[in-house]
């Protein structure tokens, strides 16, 4: 998958770091069907981890239930402005994307 | 050699999650394996203690405590329907995020690390109005919170 399918951004204010993150994909349940009434296979993000120097900020465990092009935004303590966030997906095909942002 | 390159690569890969996508380029992890963390029977359960029973190895949740779910009360478009969880409870490792009246209930789970706020915002589908489930996990003890909303139009699709 393209690298380009995240956008993270993460901003430090008054000790805390807010995340944002956007990433491109279809998000499909498997429970719904095309104009020819065939089912869409189900297609979507499972697993999203987010780290910083080693350390793992966030774990996430998704459904097709998440809106398709999920946003993501978390905050955490201990970051400092030019460190790096490394935010990474793997969806249920096996497909995965990983994308770094460093504090600001 | 192909597979010796392939090899080498998985070799050199520490276990980060791109080294594991290259591994499962390569043919040489299968999904089923590089996901075992992912709690399947949680994400099938349609019953809040059995998802709960899932997740955490406890279905009780105690009711209330400083957990604050901001999803507006209508949404139009249950395709995409904002919600945000915040909590104070201290010591929080877990948000989970459960809309009650969607066929596959459990939307998503959050372990967080430490450091990290209680805090988690996502937008999620809703198919019909209902019940946002919010099940924070600190100290050992489960607290949840609800809240209604109405949706106009269903976002599972048919």
């Amino acid at each position: 998958m393209a690298s380009n399918s995240i956008k993270i951004r993460a901003k430090l204010q008054n000790d805390v770091t807010t995340v944002k993150a956007l990433m491109t994909h279809p998000m499909e349940t498997g429970s719904r069907k095309d104009s020819d009434g065939k089912m869409i296979p189900a297609h979507f993000i499972q697993e999203v981890t987010c780290e910083s120097g080693g350390k793992t900020l966030l774990t996430a465990y998704w459904s097709g239930g998440v809106s398709k092009n999920p946003y993501l935004s978390f905050k955490f303590r201990g970051g400092s402005v030019g460190d790096k966030l490394k935010l990474a997906w793997v969806d249920n095909k096996g497909e995965s994307a990983s994308e770094e942002a460093e504090i600001s | 050699m192909d597979t010796d390159v392939k090899r080498r690569i998985l070799l050199k890969g520490s276990l980060s999650a791109s080294a594991l996508g290259v591994a499962v380029a390569t043919g040489l992890l299968t999904p089923g394996r590089l996901l075992a963390a992912w709690p399947d029977k949680a994400f099938a359960a349609k019953a809040l203690p059995d998802m709960l029973q899932a997740l955490f190895g406890d279905g009780n949740t105690e009711e209330g405590g400083d957990i604050n779910i901001k999803a507006p009360d209508i949404a139009e478009n249950g395709a995409v329907v904002p919600v945000t969880i915040s909590t104070g409870i201290a010591g929080a490792e877990s948000i989970s995020v459960i809309a009650i009246n969607n066929p596959a209930p459990l939307v998503a789970s959050y372990n967080l690390g430490d450091g990290t706020e209680g805090f988690v915002s996502t937008r999620i589908k809703m198919g019909k109005s209902g019940d946002v489930v919010a099940v924070v996990k600190a100290g050992g003890k489960l607290y949840s919170a609800k809240k209604e909303v109405k949706v106009t139009i269903g976002g599972c699709g048919g």
